[in-house]
């Protein structure tokens, strides 16, 4: 199927660095719910969707229950009240299928993936790679090893479709559409996100991977996303975002759910890097069972204001859960970030290691919450979260909370604020950096312990990115 | 008799005025609920404000009773005693020449502008609004201290609360009011006559003038039923070195919150706690190190041992606004858990506005360390006595910090005295 460019092809290597994400192709969506959300809204989606009828009543639940929540503006920003839920469009997409060919990906949204250097490139490498553009995956793809033995890797809507037998089983139980008004939301219009299953046993070698676009201005995106994995079995997961800048705000609330059953082990990576008008309000959390690990790598760039918390119910014995995340704040922009660590047996540990670097008016914010209930053996917790401010007018906040009952368990929590010390700067650029430069490569070594655990091609990205951020934010 | 507001009228009209306006908006304002984020992991329904009875004067019996058991440092220069409000003793024979240190009654009457200007006047902040506008209604008992410029009081000035009767609500207020280079150490006793229920809602604040000095003790050892709310805040001018500290042992229900305003540069504020719950005492703490000028320092040391199925709440936040350039502020809360069924709850929180800050708040929550156990009974120390010396270790590192030693030998010994009924 030829597709008429209507945008003339440039050279991919011509993009200038400072460019990503920021730009947009027209909008050639088939199907369009249009502004606001009601109940007709949700029947839309089904019918678009065909959805069978147990995903439609769970969506008008989840509706009734989004309309009655309140904002939780008595512990959240008020920014949240500039959120217009009538401005927005809940659903969008050109009405296609994934398509399993690079080459039958439309050459407009092949050149958004190609220009944010994503997918074709490193698609030798990746056992997976699935590629949402607004609504809907635009191309979805696994190695035919990883399918042999048995992975599932799709998208949710196919996941529903195909494996209903466990889909359901696990769809909403590990974030109950009343979990926040947030979820409720998800729940009530998803539409996308992957479904992951690992067999027993399995290990993927290599990642699995998702891109998230938002092309379409006032748009919101729900994606919905479930991986589950089988006892003894291994995955990683990473999923990158961008979004094109308007003047209007565009709304990205997604849910993540993963299921590490006995002795699994999930690592879920996100590098995000929203433009500066999106509202990102994410709900991830993930179950480990006895001896299971979850681990969530999370970086926050951009975006007007993120609010993420990504948690652990260790369930079974020995279950570890640990959350390791970067936030950026530039600018307008505000980074709400933490982690959520429930303890649920016995001799389960946590771990959570957090580091804010906050520019020019940038506002970061570090929210944490660790439970270990009464009647436990052996629970530890160590939390740290470390702020960088650069500029005189950046702002750093620290909220968590600890509780503990019993004398069998140890937990700790220690934050600290502190600054690029001008000698260091004066150190670097005696030996012939620019400031610019100088303090480019302190905040990359604040940052560079994290950095580490991240996949290769993801901790250089990070790097590229921290450096276009850290442009004009000193002199 | 039910709470009604005290009607002091002798008191100057202002003071009437806003007795009679706090009383208003005590029955107006809501009681926190459990939503409120300053009453998180707590409940102000702990404090039965419905079974609570104005204090009535006590009997002879009791004054006297009262007055045998107010002891506590072996030398100071003013003493006072109150039973259930009412001043039944005093003594200020060692007090240097123009300091005052009167009762609040009589400062009402002769320190008219200095109430004026700083009797009650910092907004609430940390969630006791309803229960500061019951004080402000029902006020009429403490101690009004003010030191002139460059004057020092060398020894204590101690005062001793007592509430006596069934649901007796009594409202101990304390002012410390210090010129500049002025210096002061006060010790607010609160403490429950016999074992039925009642309430202390104490209010105290402190004010330091320009590199002046005070250190305030409050000792909270009401009932085992009663319940006991202190309010303190405490402003630092510049160069002041202000230090509070709190001794938490009784009452079923303990609330405190803290203010520090660090206004002055160069100020400094130390912040210090000492808790033993046993049985299904909850000890509830809020804090906040407000720091509104530069190169100030605050520290907070907030140090708990739980026993039984006793409950901590620790909330604390630092706030660095803009302009508060080279603010040092540390803030830490150490709960050892010494049952299986007691639970601590930390909120250690920061909002930094400022440039070239160092900040940081620590929280930790564990046992006694097997390690350590160990190397006592390696030495021939007994279990029990080996986690005594720990737990006491771990409350005197605190207790050395208020830098006097009959105060620190005298709270050292009522956290023995409440030790030895661990059973």
């Amino acid at each position: 199927m030829p597709t008429e460019l209507e945008t003339p092809p440039d050279d991919i290597s011509d993009i200038k660095i400072d460019s990503v994400g920021d730009f947009t192709f027209p909008e050639r969506n088939k199907y369009d719910s249009g502004f606001g959300l009601s109940e007709r809204t949700i029947d839309y989606i089904c019918d678009v969707k065909g959805d069978p009828e147990w995903i439609r009543e769970f969506r008008k639940k989840a509706l009734e229950v989004f309309n009655s929540k309140p904002m939780p503006t008595h512990w959240a920003t008020k920014d949240l009240e500039n959120i217009k839920f009538d401005e927005f469009r809940y659903y969008l997409s050109d009405g296609q299928k994934p398509k399993k060919s690079w080459d039958d990906v439309p050459e407009d949204v092949k050149k958004t993936f190609d220009r944010l250097g994503i997918p074709e490139q490193e698609r030798k490498f990746l056992a997976g790679v699935e590629a949402q553009y607004d609504s809907e995956a635009a191309y979805s793809n696994i190695k035919a090893a990883v399918a042999e033995q048995g992975v599932i890797f799709v998208n949710s809507t196919e996941g529903l479709h195909k494996h209903p037998e466990i889909f359901k089983k696990w769809f909403g139980k590990v974030i109950p559409t009343g979990d926040n008004k947030f979820s409720a939301l998800n729940s009530a219009v998803f539409s996308g996100g992957s479904f992951i299953y690992v067999p027993p046993g399995v290990k993927v070698k290599h990642p699995l991977q998702a891109y998230f676009r938002i092309n379409s201005e006032q748009f919101g995106q729900f994606e919905r996303t479930l991986i589950i994995a089988d006892e003894g079995s291994e995955v990683m997961y990473m999923e990158g975002c961008t979004a094109p800048k308007f003047d209007t705000a565009t709304l990205h609330s997604a849910v993540v759910e993963l299921v590490a059953l006995k002795g699994a082990k999930i690592q879920y990576v996100t590098v995000q890097n929203w433009s500066s008008n999106v509202f990102n309000l994410v709900t991830k959390r993930g179950v480990a069972m006895e001896d299971a690990v979850v681990k969530w790598i999370d970086c926050n760039i951009g975006s007007r204001l993120t609010m993420k918390y990504p948690g652990v119910v260790m369930k079974g014995k020995r279950a570890r859960g640990e959350v390791i995340s970067i936030a950026l704040a530039n600018n307008g922009q505000h980074q709400d970030t933490g982690a959520k660590m429930i303890h649920a047996a016995d001799e389960t540990t946590s771990n959570v290691i957090s580091k804010s670097i906050s520019i020019g008016e940038g506002r970061s914010t570090y929210r944490g919450l660790v439970h270990i209930p009464k009647h436990l053996k052996g629970c530890k917790n160590n939390t740290e979260c470390d702020a960088l401010l650069i500029n005189s007018k950046s702002r750093t906040d620290t909220y968590p909370a600890i509780s503990v009952r019993g004398n069998q368990h140890s937990t700790q929590h220690e934050a600290s604020v502190s600054q690029v010390s001008a000698e260091q700067i004066f150190y670097l650029m005696q030996r012939g950096l620019s400031e610019a430069e100088a303090m480019s490569l302190s905040v990359n070594g604040f940052i560079n312990d994290l950095a580490k655990e991240f996949p290769m091609e993801y901790s250089v990205e990070l790097k590229r990115l921290i450096d276009l951020e850290m442009e004009g934010s000193v002199g | 008799m039910p709470l009604s507001p005290t009607l002091l009228s002798s008191a100057p009209n202002w003071f009437q005025d806003r007795a009679t306006q706090a009383w208003t908006d005590f029955q107006s304002l809501p009681l926190p609920g459990i939503k409120d984020e300053h009453w998180r992991y707590s409940n102000a329904k702990k404090i039965d404000l419905e079974s609570l009875n104005s204090a009535v004067e006590a009997s002879l019996e009791d004054v006297e009773r009262a007055l045998s058991c107010s002891s506590g440092l072996p030398e100071t220069s003013a003493t006072f005693v109150f039973v259930n409000d009412q001043l039944v003793a005093s003594n200020t024979e060692g007090l240097p020449q123009g300091v005052t240190c009167i009762s609040f009654t009589d400062a009402l009457k002769s320190q008219d502008d200095v109430l004026q200007h700083y009797f009650m006047k910092r907004e609430m902040e940390l969630g006791s609004q309803k229960f500061a506008a019951l004080h402000l209604a029902m006020v009429q008992a403490g101690t009004v201290v003010i030191v002139p410029k460059g004057v020092t009081v060398e020894k204590p000035i101690e005062v001793f609360h007592w509430a006596v009767g069934e649901h007796t609500a009594i409202f101990p207020h304390t002012l410390i009011v210090t010129a500049d280079n002025a210096a002061v150490t006060v010790v607010d006793h609160y403490r429950s006559l016999d074992e039925v229920p009642g309430l202390s809602c104490a209010v105290a604040d402190l004010v330091g003038g320009a590199g002046s000095r005070i250190t305030y003790v409050a000792c909270q050892e009401m009932g085992d039923v009663a319940q006991a709310m202190h309010l303190s805040s405490a402003v630092a001018g510049n160069d002041a070195q202000l230090k509070s500290f709190q001794l938490q042992l009784g009452a079923n229900f303990s609330r405190s919150e803290s203010v520090s305003d660090l206004v002055g540069k160069g100020s400094r504020s130390d912040m210090l706690s000492v808790s033993l719950p046993l049985g299904e005492q909850i000890v509830d703490q809020r804090t906040l190190q407000n720091h509104k000028a530069p190169n100030a320092t605050s520290d907070l040391l907030y140090k708990n041992a739980l026993y039984d199925t006793s409950r901590t709440v620790f909330s604390g936040l630092i706030t660095v606004d803009e302009g508060a350039h080279y603010t040092d502020a540390y803030q830490t809360c150490r709960n050892l858990l010494n049952s299986d069924t007691a639970e601590a709850n930390s909120m250690p929180g920061l909002e930094i506005n400022a440039d070239q800050v160092k900040c940081s708040h620590g929280s930790t929550s564990s046992p006694v360390s097997e390690e350590e156990l160990f190397y006592f009974k390696a030495r021939g120390i007994p279990d029990a006595e080996a986690r005594h010396l720990i737990v006491m270790g771990f409350a005197d590192d605190v207790i050395q910090r208020i830098g006097n030693d009959a105060i620190e030998r005298m709270i050292h010994d009522r956290v023995e005295e409440k030790f030895s009924r661990i059973g």
